[in-house]
C-alpha cells in the first residue's frame, strides 16, 4: 500500500525542494528478507526514514487461536526462522508456565543446547549477512558453512533440519540419541576454528571497522524508551539477561557470562554477538557432558504428555490417554486465566502473552516479536547517517520479516 | 519495592476502589479504570522505575466465560535496574474504544499501539502516528477480534486479479 501523502516530502517550495526520496524495497538484497523504506535523502544523507512493514503479514496470531498447545508451535516455528527452535522452547515454556508443569531435568539440559544452538545459529546468519552487505563474503560462507552442522544436529533429532517442532508441551517429541551427542560434541569442537576465522576476518578489517564504528548509535535511554533488548540493549550497556536475571531451564546450574558493550554501535553489536557465541558453546558444552539420564516427558499420569506408542497400543489406559489429547473437545485443561512469560532468544526478549479460557486452545496467543520493536528504532539510528550506512544497520538490527509481521 | 509498597501507593494516588490487584503464577497484575489509566501508568514510570514497557497488547473477551467487558488493553511493563515486572490492565468497551496514548512515557509505545489499532481498532489519542501498521491502509476489519473470521471477510477470496494484459 502506498504511504499517505503526508509521509512524503514537499517536492515544491520551500527551503526543502531538494531533498529527493528513495524507495528501498521490498524487493532488494540488501533488506534479505521482505521490508520496505522510504528514506528522503540530501544528497546522500538521510534525512528521513520512514519503514513500510507488512508484506509477510501471514494471521499467525490469529491461527494461534485456532490451533492447540501442540499444534502452533509449527506456526511459531516460521517467526523467528533463523532460530526456528528457540520459538518453540519460548512458546512452550511459557505454556508450561500456565498449565504450572515443571519438567524432567534431562529435558531441561535438551532445551538449554537447542536454545543456545539457536542463539549460535542466529547470531552466525546474522554476522554473516552482515558482513556479506559490507562487502566481506568470505566471513559469510564461513558462516554458513558452520550453520549446516546445526541443520545435522536438529536433523538428527527431530528428522527435519530447518523447521524442527521439537517441543512438546511437558516434554519432546522424542528423545535424543547417542549419535545426536557426538554431533553435538563434534560442532562444539569445530566451532572455535570458524569463530576465530570468522573474528581473524572482520575485527580487524579496515573497511568492516570504518563502516560499522560510530555508525547507528543507540544510547543506553533511548534503548529502554523504546524497549529494546537481547544483544542491541546490551550493545548500547543495558546489562540485561532473562538466563540470568530470570533463570529458567537449566540456565541457573550451568555458568556463563552475560556479554555487555557501552558503544551503541553496528560495531558494538557485531562484537556483542561474537562473544556470546563464545558463551554459547561454553554452556553447550558443559550441558552436553552433564547431560542427565532419566525421561524426557513429564509423568504421564500428569494427563498433559501422550503416553508411549507402545502403551498406546498395548493398553486401555494409554488409549484413552492418547485419545483425550487428541480429541478436539478434550485436550488440555487449563485454567482460566492469563499471563505473560518470556525467554531470551538470539534477537532478544520474546514474549507470549497466553489467555486460556479452560480448552485446549488459546484464546489469545499474542507473541511479543523482538524484531518488530527493534525495527521501529530504525529512524532513530539512520537519520544523518549516509546510504550506503542503511545496510550496515539494516545488518546489525537482525530484522526477520517473519517475525516482524507475523 | 515490594509490589505492597507499589498498590498502596497507587491507590493512595488514584482512590482504593479504582485499583484491584490479582496474581496468577510470577505475574502481578493491577486493574485501573480507562480514564485513569495514563496517570497510573505516569505514576509506576515515575516513581516506581517502571522505565520499559515490554510489551503492550490488547484481547478482545467477546466470548470468554464469565467476561463483563468487551477488550481488554494489557501493558506489560519492566523495572530495567531491579528486573521487576508488572502487568497493567484496563477495559474498554464500545462504543469508547480510546484510551490516551502512552507514547510521551515510553517511546517504544509508537508501533506497538499502532499494532493495537490495526488489529482491534481502539484508538490511542495523542499517537503522533496512527495509521495502520501491518494491513493495508484499504483494509476495513479488525482481524483479531473474535467476530472476525479465520479465512476473513472475502478479502482474499475477492480479490481483484490482474492478468498480463492489463497491466
Amino acid at each position: 500500500m502506498p504511504l499517505e501523502l503526508a509521509d512524503a516530502p514537499t517536492t515544491e517550495g520551500g527551503p526543502q525542494d531538494y531533498l529527493w526520496t528513495l524507495n528501498f524495497g521490498p524487493q532488494h538484497p540488501a533488506t534479505h528478507t521482505t521490508l520496505r523504506l522510504i528514506l528522503t535523502l540530501d544528497g546522500e544523507t538521510i534525512v528521513k526514514a520512514v519503514p513500510d512493514i507488512g508484506y509477510l503479514h501471514s494471521g499467525f496470531e490469529k491461527l494461534g487461536e485456532h490451533l492447540d498447545y501442540n499444534q502452533y508451535i509449527t506456526i511459531v516455528d516460521r517467526m523467528n526462522y533463523l532460530s526456528p527452535v528457540a520459538n518453540e522452547i519460548g512458546w512452550h515454556h511459557v505454556v508450561e508456565k500456565l498449565l504450572g508443569i515443571e519438567i524432567t531435568p534431562r529435558c531441561k539440559y535438551i532445551r538449554t543446547i537447542l536454545a543456545e544452538l539457536a542463539r549460535i545459529q542466529d547470531h552466525l546468519l546474522n554476522i554473516g549477512a552482515a558482513a556479506l552487505d559490507l562487502g566481506a563474503f568470505t566471513a559469510f560462507l564461513y558462516a554458513f558453512n558452520l550453520r549446516e552442522s546445526i541443520y545435522d544436529i536438529m536433523e538428527q533429532a527431530s528428522g527435519q533440519r530447518f523447521h524442527p517442532s521439537f517441543t512438546r508441551v511437558g516434554g519432546l517429541a522424542s528423545d535424543v540419541d547417542d549419535e545426536w551427542v557426538r554431533l553435538v560434541r563434534e560442532f562444539v569442537r569445530r566451532f572455535p576454528k570458524v569463530h576465530g576465522d570468522i573474528r581473524r576476518l572482520l575485527n580487524r578489517n579496515r573497511i568492516f571497522l570504518d563502516r560499522t564504528r560510530g555508525i547507528g548509535v543507540l544510547t543506553k535511554e533511548d534503548a529502554i524508551s523504546w524497549s529494546v533488548t537481547g544483544p542491541i540493549a546490551r550493545a548500547s550497556g543495558v546489562v540485561r539477561d532473562l538466563r540470568k536475571d530470570e533463570p529458567y531451564l537449566a540456565y541457573p546450574e550451568l555458568e556463563f557470562q552475560v556479554v555487555c558493550a557501552t558503544g551503541g554501535d553496528c560495531l558494538a553489536r557485531y562484537l556483542v554477538r561474537m562473544e556470546e557465541m563464545v558463551e554459547s558453546v561454553r554452556i553447550i558444552e558443559a550441558a552436553i557432558e552433564n547431560l542427565p539420564s532419566g525421561p524426557v516427558n513429564v509423568d504421564v499420569d500428569s494427563k498433559v504428555v501422550q503416553p508411549e506408542p507402545l502403551a498406546t497400543y498395548r493398553s486401555i489406559e494409554g488409549l484413552i490417554q492418547h485419545f483425550e489429547l487428541i480429541m478436539t473437545n478434550r485436550r488440555w485443561q487449563t485454567p482460566v486465566d492469563e499471563l505473560y512469560g518470556a525467554t531470551e532468544t538470539a534477537n532478544g526478549e520474546l514474549g507470549y502473552y497466553i489467555v486460556a479460557d479452560g480448552s485446549g486452545v488459546a484464546y489469545r496467543a499474542r507473541t511479543r516479536p523482538p524484531s518488530f520493536i527493534h525495527f521501529a528504532i530504525f529512524p532513530l539510528l539512520i537519520v544523518g547517517h549516509q546510504i550506503s550506512d542503511v545496510v550496515a544497520v539494516l545488518g546489525s538490527l537482525n530484522i526477520i520479516a517473519a517475525e516482524l509481521d507475523r | 519495592m515490594s509490589y505492597e509498597t507499589i498498590l498502596c501507593t497507587l491507590r493512595e494516588r488514584l482512590g482504593p476502589e479504582n485499583v484491584t490487584a490479582s496474581q496468577f503464577r510470577d505475574n502481578y497484575r493491577l486493574v485501573v479504570p480507562r480514564h485513569l489509566v495514563y496517570e497510573a501508568l505516569a505514576c509506576l514510570k515515575e516513581r516506581d522505575g517502571f522505565d520499559m514497557l515490554i510489551d503492550l497488547t490488547a484481547v478482545d473477551y467477546l466470548h470468554y466465560p464469565n467476561a463483563r467487558d468487551r477488550f481488554g488493553l494489557v501493558y506489560c511493563l519492566l523495572n530495567t535496574a531491579t528486573g521487576q515486572r508488572l502487568i497493567v490492565k484496563t477495559f474498554l468497551n464500545e462504543p469508547e474504544l480510546t484510551v490516551p496514548s502512552v507514547w510521551p512515557l515510553w517511546k517504544g509505545a509508537d508501533w506497538l499501539e499502532r499494532e493495537v489499532y490495526d488489529m482491534f481498532g481502539i484508538v490511542f489519542e495523542g499517537h503522533p502516528d496512527l495509521r495502520r501498521i501491518l494491513l493495508p491502509e484499504a483494509f476495513t476489519a479488525f482481524p483479531l477480534r473474535k467476530d472476525y473470521p479465520l479465512r476473513g471477510r472475502g478479502e482474499r477470496h475477492n480479490f481483484p486479479i490482474l492478468t498480463r494484459a492489463e497491466s
